[in-house]
């Protein structure tokens, strides 16, 4: 199947392919391309960007509060971006924030994709009972909407496991609590798209050559079902983000010592009527610029790769 | 019809079910009643007894039927905060998120249309470019954010000092661009007028409707580039089929081909996905209702749930699941009668 040199075909597959044709021409996508990067390079670096470490309470002096950023009166020049009720440095915590946030939308966006291309394999490709199953499981869930599955879990796993131990394992109970909420978009597009690849010759010709369901499913299948897998994975991961941060807002997500760019935003809320609206429309501007440049990005590789997606 | 009729409502049934059995494994797995009604000197033979004479020491089907009979007769349960009969408390906080859901529809439904139809007519004109952009970053604000968004510009006030005052012009654009801002932004205020039972209304005065307006755009804002952009997708797959064309070549006067001919097969795919958006339109309210302090369905059950109110996160929890399931049923029933070539019985695709 593939040339004796696979890695240098692929190098000059992608060199010749209409995705970087077109990116080329896009000066919208390099943008956004560009903005996305810095913002995940600079939450990756933040404890070396950062001046100040926000999570250390020998840094923080109470003294410091509510500062403003720097093109008001009455700024520090210290704090460039100002600094939130606590004291800490907005500009420091807006980093450690977008790491927390990225770090929980792309590990909720894997667990989503793991389970959602699992099931839809399954569902696709053996078909009978087993769809069925799983399809309406998938219909009753979005007929709920993943963010109020997300809100009623969140709840729920909150009450049960103390509110102690859920901010203490808060980036992993989002991941899950989000992951959990949201496999159903995957596995409908996977399926759909098995169900087309299903009636192929080459399934076929596997199956008189006597190679098994699993080989045929992940081996054969799946990589001919990656393409729509690929372009709704960027709308999921801006989806997990907005989904952490509204979980966050409402307390059931990160806590205010460990604060994502959702917790930042409603801790910076409580202020917003005397006066102090940075500390909540800075971290709001920064999750919009994010989330923004990650559904463009997703907008513009819909029209490229143009896939077949499941509808309705 | 009456096959397609039985399926559906057995679906419906089914997924009740589900929803029961898990508030109800929810509100079974969630503290200790006997500890909470006893001291901490009572001791575990006398628990024992009092844990078998109220039939918590019953199967777990058991316990759930007896809590489905009760469920099914309007009995949740007595709110530990409220010291009320849950269904009580809930449906005191109804009216409020049904007047906020209503607003937000409004606004939905006067705005999607024209510009969805608009910009599905002419996709390239500079307007349509620019509702396309706007609605993007609609998406991507998340609604409590939009919410802070509408408190600080119109409630809170801004005051641009950009430009030098002292010039001609600067003064004016400074002036422009600031906002007054004496939008109410907490609670329904006090201008509520009272129509029957719990309903206090907020639509009947000019300051009710006044508090209204913020938390109504609010959730509108999340939910209306959503549908300009589903409105105009499907506008334009209509306007390339044949029977378009043909009345086209017949003559017909193009407003009467947009609005009469297209829009009525437009509308077809936006009620199934409005139905399956109102359960999204549920999850915003608790954030809107948040936000805002709206004294609604949202902010209770948030509410209940730092309160850790088991009685009442179950009960809010059974009558959205009744809500859902009502409307997508009814979604499903409309779209079944008004687009004949669904198949009513056949497997769904």
């Amino acid at each position: 199947m593939t040339t004796s040199t696979p890695a240098a075909s692929r190098w000059q597959r992608l060199r010749d392919s209409y995705l970087l044709y077109s990116f080329k021409r896009d000066w919208g996508a390099q943008l956004c391309l560009a903005i996305l990067l810095a913002l995940v390079t600079m939450a990756l670096l933040a404890p070396w960007l950062a001046p100040t470490d926000p999570y250390d309470l020998a840094q923080i002096d109470i003294l410091n509060s509510e500062l403003p950023p720097f093109w008001i009166d009455g700024a520090d020049t210290r704090y460039a971006l100002g600094t939130d009720a606590q004291g800490r440095d907005l500009w420091s915590i807006i980093l450690y924030g977008t790491r927390v946030s990225l770090l929980i939308g792309f590990g909720a966006v894997l667990l989503q994709a793991l389970l959602g291309v699992v099931f839809g394999l399954l569902a696709g490709y053996l078909g009978g009972r087993i769809d069925a199953f799983l399809m309406r499981l998938a219909d009753i869930q979005l007929s709920f909407s993943t963010l109020m599955v997300a809100i009623v879990v969140g709840a729920v796993v909150k009450a049960t496991l103390g509110g102690g131990f859920y901010s203490n394992h808060a980036v992993l109970m989002l991941i899950l609590i989000i992951g959990l909420a949201e496999w159903p978009q995957y596995a409908r597009t996977v399926r759909a798209s098995v169900l087309g690849e299903k009636r192929k010759e080459y399934v076929d010709a596997a199956k008189v050559m006597g190679l098994g369901s699993r080989r045929i499913m992940f081996r054969h299948v799946l990589p001919n079902t990656l393409t729509p897998i690929f372009v709704i994975s960027t709308v999921q991961v801006a989806n997990a983000i907005i989904s952490e941060a509204a979980l966050s807002f409402l307390g059931l997500g990160m806590p205010e010592t460990h604060p994502s760019l959702g917790s930042l935003i409603k801790a910076g809320f409580d202020y917003l009527q005397s006066g102090s609206w940075w500390i909540t429309l800075v971290p709001g501007a920064v999750l919009v610029v994010l989330v923004l440049s990650i559904n463009l990005l997703g907008d513009w590789l819909r029209d490229v790769m143009n896939p077949r997606l499941y509808k309705g | 019809m009456i096959a397609f009729l039985t399926k559906r409502l057995m679906h419906a049934l089914l997924v009740m079910f589900v929803i029961s059995v898990i508030a109800f494994a929810i509100q079974d797995h969630l503290g200790d009643p006997i500890q909470q009604m006893v001291g901490q000197s009572v001791p575990e033979s006398e628990r024992a007894a009092l844990r078998h004479q109220l039939g918590l020491d019953a199967p777990f089907h058991v316990q759930y039927l007896r809590f489905a009979g009760n469920a099914l007769q309007g009995d949740f349960g007595y709110s530990y905060f409220y010291r009320e009969p849950a269904l009580e408390v809930i449906a005191r906080h109804l009216p409020a998120t049904l007047e906020l859901v209503f607003g937000a529809t409004l606004l939905i439904v006067l705005l999607s249309v024209p510009i969805g139809v608009y910009s599905a007519i002419r996709p390239r004109s500079l307007l349509s470019r620019f509702f396309m952009g706007v609605s993007i970053v609609g998406i991507s604000i998340p609604v409590f954010l939009t919410a802070i968004i509408l408190i600080q510009i119109f409630s809170i006030g801004v005051t641009v000092t950009l430009f030098p005052e002292s010039s001609a012009w600067g003064g004016w654009l400074n002036a422009a661009l600031s906002t007054r801002g004496s939008m109410p932004s907490f609670g329904r205020g006090q201008d509520l007028v009272h129509v029957v039972g719990h309903w206090d209304t907020n639509l009947a005065s000019l300051g009710g409707l006044k508090h209204l307006v913020l938390p109504s755009i609010a959730l509108a804002s999340i939910m209306l580039p959503l549908f300009i952009r589903l409105i105009r997708a499907e506008m334009m797959e209509v306007l390339q089929s044949e029977y378009v064309k043909f009345a086209r070549a017949k003559g017909i006067a193009p407003r009467r081909i947009h609005f009469l001919h297209a829009l009525k097969n437009t509308m077809l795919p936006v009620i199934t996905v409005g139905g399956v958006q109102i359960g999204t339109m549920v999850a915003y309210t608790i954030l809107t209702e948040t936000v805002f302090q709206w004294p609604g369905l949202g902010l209770m059950f948030l509410d209940a749930i730092h309160r850790a109110d088991i009685p009442l996160i179950v009960a809010y929890l059974m009558i959205v699941g009744v809500i859902f399931v009502i409307t997508n049923t009814l979604v499903d029933l409309i779209y079944g009668l008004v687009n004949p070539t669904v198949k009513l019985t056949g497997k769904p695709a």
